[in-house]
């Protein structure tokens, strides 16, 4: 059992941390009905280069500084805000892990997004790009100073985290009929995905199906392998042993079906359900299986469904 | 329904996690397949069983249970204990066969996994 060196401690960190956590909370909001040309003065005593609309509570839109300067060439700057805002704005969500943050910079481009509570929908923060590298630099105790995130940092941290779609990879090893450790790869598996901050519905999907997985290699092959890849949106399992291989899949994942002794029935298993347990808990499953070369068993998990 | 009361209910004794005893369960699922444990236990469930070994207290640990009682009278090994006090999952240990059991708790108000919330 054990770790892959892909496993860097930043990676891990854009889990773990939560939006919530990096973003700025001061944030500086416009209102709809104020005046276009007043936002000439906010931007530039603010350094900013756009700005929430809120109407009490609610995100209503977003004007950048772009939207100003047409505006401006147009000669209307006594237009009220509203007119002028952009009303679908992308937002992040404070409960989100930093990871999907740092996704949805790369895809939209944009330099910041507002922040809003799931349960209430209210503004709660602004995030820019900085605000994560901050974050993820204080987390990691590095000392730093302002011009660096700008620079160097910035960009070779997103880079890091981008690079590596598969931006975690734990590897279990799995003995058979070794009924002690039995069962210890999911439990592993399922502490880390708690750790890294997954929905508890899905840690109960994963954990369960893996547990499957993992018992079958246990109580009919001599030794396989559990290799998990954590994808922003995604979760894979593989369970891949070199045993004596399924002669007939079908069979096999009919429920009931088992041809586990009567040892392995004493202890609580051999019903026959593992591998459908394992169908409905996942929301993709693809078994394939050679006798006498072996079994290799996907299961994949979707963060959002 | 607390755990105590379960404990009174099924004239059980503690096998460990005595300080857990004011940890409340949802529901219960009476079980001796570890599969069938696996497909339809909800969280915070007490799982009454008459296996004994410690791949009990690991599908438990899959599926979030919060207590395991034993019927029977099967007392566990050393090791199930074990395994159980690092989890921190209490046992708990019932004369009653299975049956009488679930039947004496559902009577009393602990719901199963099929009706809870
Ligand atoms: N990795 C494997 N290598 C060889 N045979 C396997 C493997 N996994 C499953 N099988 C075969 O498929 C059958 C069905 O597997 P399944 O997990 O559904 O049930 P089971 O393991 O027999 O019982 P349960 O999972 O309910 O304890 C097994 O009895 C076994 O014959
Ligand atoms: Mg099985």
């Amino acid at each position: 059992m054990g770790k892959d060196d892909g496993f860097g401690r930043v990676q891990e960190l854009s889990y773990e941390l939560k939006v919530g956590e990096v973003m700025t909370t001061t944030v500086i909001t416009v209102a709809p009905d104020n005046r276009v040309g007043d936002l000439r003065e906010l931007f530039r005593a603010n350094k900013m280069s756009g700005t929430p609309v809120v109407a009490g509570d609610r995100l209503v839109g977003i004007i950048s500084i772009e939207d100003f300067i047409k505006c401006l060439a147009d000669g209307e700057m006594d237009c009220p805000v509203r007119m002028r805002m952009t009303e679908k704005v992308e937002v992040l969500y404070a409960d989100e892990p930093v990871v999907h943050a740092i996704h949805k910079f790369d895809r939209r481009g944009f330099g910041r997004f507002p922040v809003l509570d799931r349960k209430t929908g209210h503004l709660v923060g602004i995030l820019s790009k900085g605000d994560i590298i901050k974050g993820l630099l204080k987390k990691l105790e590095i000392d730093y100073h302002e011009e660096e995130i700008h620079h160097y940092r910035a960009s070779h941290i997103f880079e890091d985290i981008l690079a590596d779609k598969t931006a975690i990879r734990l590897k279990y090893d799995v003995r058979g009929k070794d009924f002690e450790n039995a069962g210890a790869s999911a439990s592993a598996l399922k502490k880390t995905l708690s750790r890294l901050g997954f929905h508890p519905q899905v840690i109960r999907r994963v954990a369960i199906a893996t547990y499957e997985a993992e018992m079958n290699i246990v109580v009919f092959t001599p030794k396989g392998q559990m290799l998990a890849d954590i994808h922003p949106d995604h979760i894979e399992v593989k369970a891949v042993d070199k045993g004596p291989g399924i002669p007939d899949i079908e069979r096999a994942l009919v429920p009931g079906f088992s041809t586990a002794p009567e040892w392995v029935r004493e202890l609580g298993f051999g019903a026959g359900m593992g591998l459908s347990n394992i169908q409905k808990s996942s929301d993709k499953m693809v078994l394939k299986s050679k006798v006498g070369k072996g079994t290799d068993l996907r299961m994949t998990f979707f963060l959002y469904r | 329904m607390k755990l105590e009361e379960v404990r009174r209910i099924l004239d059980g004794e503690v096998v460990s996690g005595s300080k857990s005893l004011d940890i409340e369960v949802a529901m219960a699922c009476g079980a001796d397949l570890m599969s069938d444990v696996l497909a339809f236990i909800k969280q915070d469930a007490l799982l009454i069983t008459g296996l004994t070994n410690p791949q009990v207290v690991r599908t438990a640990e899959m599926v979030d249970v919060k207590a395991i009682c034993f019927v029977r009278g099967k007392r566990p090994g050393q090791e199930t204990i074990t395994m159980a006090q690092k989890k921190s999952i209490p046992l708990l240990l019932t004369h009653l066969p299975m049956f009488e059991a679930c039947g004496r708790l559902y009577k009393n108000g602990l719901p199963g996994c099929s009706e809870a919330e």
